[in-house]
C-alpha cells in the first residue's frame, strides 16, 4: 500500500516562488498562466496493511503540513 | 549561572551562542547534543540558528521532533527561559513553543544584512533590561523569515511582539520590512513570556568589534533577570 500525499499552501498565503514560476512560464511565452502555486508532494511506502485514515491525517498535522499556512490532501493506492 | 545551547546536525551558530554566553556574558555555557533526551541543569536556553537537518521538509520542521525538544518543552513549562533565534525560531515555532510559521521571503532571495529593530511588548528575560522604543542594529541571516501568524491582533494585545523590523529612527515602514513579515513582526515571546524566538541574530553583534554590541542586551538582560531571580528565590526561604 501506498499513500500520496499532496501538501500545498492555503489560499491567502504569499507564495513568492509560484509568482516568479508563473513569472517565468510568461517570458517563455506561457502567457496563459495567470498564477501558480507551489507545493510538495510525498509518496509513503506503508507495507501490505497500510495505514488508517486517522493515521495518516495524524502524520500530516503532526510532521508533513504546518496547519498555520498549508493544507492537505492524502490518496491510498494498492 | 549556566546557560545551554541546543545543538542539531546543521546548527551553525551553536559556537556565537556558546562565545557570547561565556566569554562576553561570563556565564558558564554548556551544549546539549539533540539525540540527548535529558537537559544538563540550566537556567536558560538557546536554540540557536543554522540549517538543522539541511532544512529539510520545512525550516525547523526536523528538529522540533528530534529527542532532546521534550526536555526542552518541559523547561520552557516550568518557566526557564529560552532565546530561540533564527532557525531556533523556526524550530520553536514548529514545535509548538511559539505561535506562528516562519516561510519563505518575500523576495525570494536569501538575506544577510544588518537591520534594525524596536524593542517593544511585555517583559521578558531577554528584553527586560532594554527600554521599550529602543532601536537595536543586528544582522539577519535567512531565506525563511517572513513571520505569518493567524491572529497578529491577539499577539499585539497580550504584548507578546517583542521586536519589529524598523528603519534607523525607529520608523516601522515597508522598506524596513527585510522578509515581508506581517506588521513588520521580527520577533515575539510566548504566553508566560519566557520564551522569546527573533529572526535577527543577538549573538553576531554582541561586541563592539563586531560593528554593533545591541545583540548583547539581551544577554545583559538575561543576566540581570537571572540576578534578580535567584535574589527572589533566596529572599522566599
Amino acid at each position: 500500500m501506498k499513500a500520496k500525499i499532496f501538501v500545498t499552501l492555503k489560499s491567502g498565503v504569499l507564495d513568492p516562488q509560484g509568482q516568479a514560476v508563473a513569472h517565468a512560464l510568461c517570458r517563455l511565452g506561457f502567457d496563459e498562466v495567470k498564477d501558480a502555486r507551489i507545493g510538495k508532494y510525498i509518496e509513503l511506502e506503508l507495507g501490505d496493511q497500510g495505514a488508517s485514515e486517522e493515521r495518516l491525517r495524524a502524520m500530516c498535522e503532526k510532521l508533513l503540513a504546518n496547519t498555520v499556512i498549508e493544507q492537505y490532501r492524502v490518496e491510498t493506492v494498492e | 549561572m549556566k546557560i545551554v545551547v541546543v545543538r542539531f546536525p546543521g546548527s551553525n551558530c551553536d559556537d556565537d551562542a556558546f562565545h557570547v554566553c561565556s566569554r562576553v556574558m561570563g556565564a558558564s555555557a554548556e551544549f546539549a547534543w539533540h539525540k540527548s533526551v535529558s537537559l544538563p541543569t540550566a537556567d536558560a536556553l538557546v536554540i540557536p540558528g543554522g540549517f538543522s537537518y539541511g532544512d529539510y521538509l520545512r525550516a525547523g520542521a526536523m528538529a522540533a521532533h528530534s529527542p532532546v525538544m521534550g526536555a526542552v518543552k518541559q523547561f520552557a513549562e516550568r518557566g526557564g527561559p529560552v532565546l530561540a533565534i533564527c532557525n531556533g525560531f523556526q524550530i520553536a515555532c514548529e514545535a509548538g513553543l511559539l505561535d506562528g510559521v516562519l516561510t519563505r521571503n518575500a523576495g525570494l532571495r536569501f538575506i544577510c544584512r544588518d537591520v534594525h529593530l524596536v524593542v517593544e511588548g511585555r517583559p521578558t528575560p531577554f528584553t527586560r533590561a532594554i527600554p521599550a522604543g529602543r532601536i537595536l542594529r543586528m544582522p539577519v541571516a535567512h531565506a525563511e523569515g517572513r513571520f505569518v501568524h493567524p491572529d497578529v491582533e491577539t499577539l499585539e494585545r497580550e504584548g507578546r511582539v517583542v521586536f519589529r523590523y524598523c528603519d534607523v529612527g525607529g520608523g516601522e515602514t515597508v522598506a524596513a520590512n527585510p522578509n515581508g513579515s506581517t506588521k513588520n513582526i521580527a520577533g515575539i515571546c510566548n504566553r508566560q513570556g519566557n520564551v522569546v524566538g527573533l529572526m535577527p541574530h543577538p549573538e553576531r553583534a554582541s561586541e563592539s568589534e563586531l560593528g554593533s554590541a545591541d545583540g548583547g542586551l539581551l544577554f545583559e538582560s538575561l543576566k540581570l533577570w537571572l540576578q534578580g531571580s535567584g535574589e527572589r528565590a533566596r529572599s522566599a526561604t
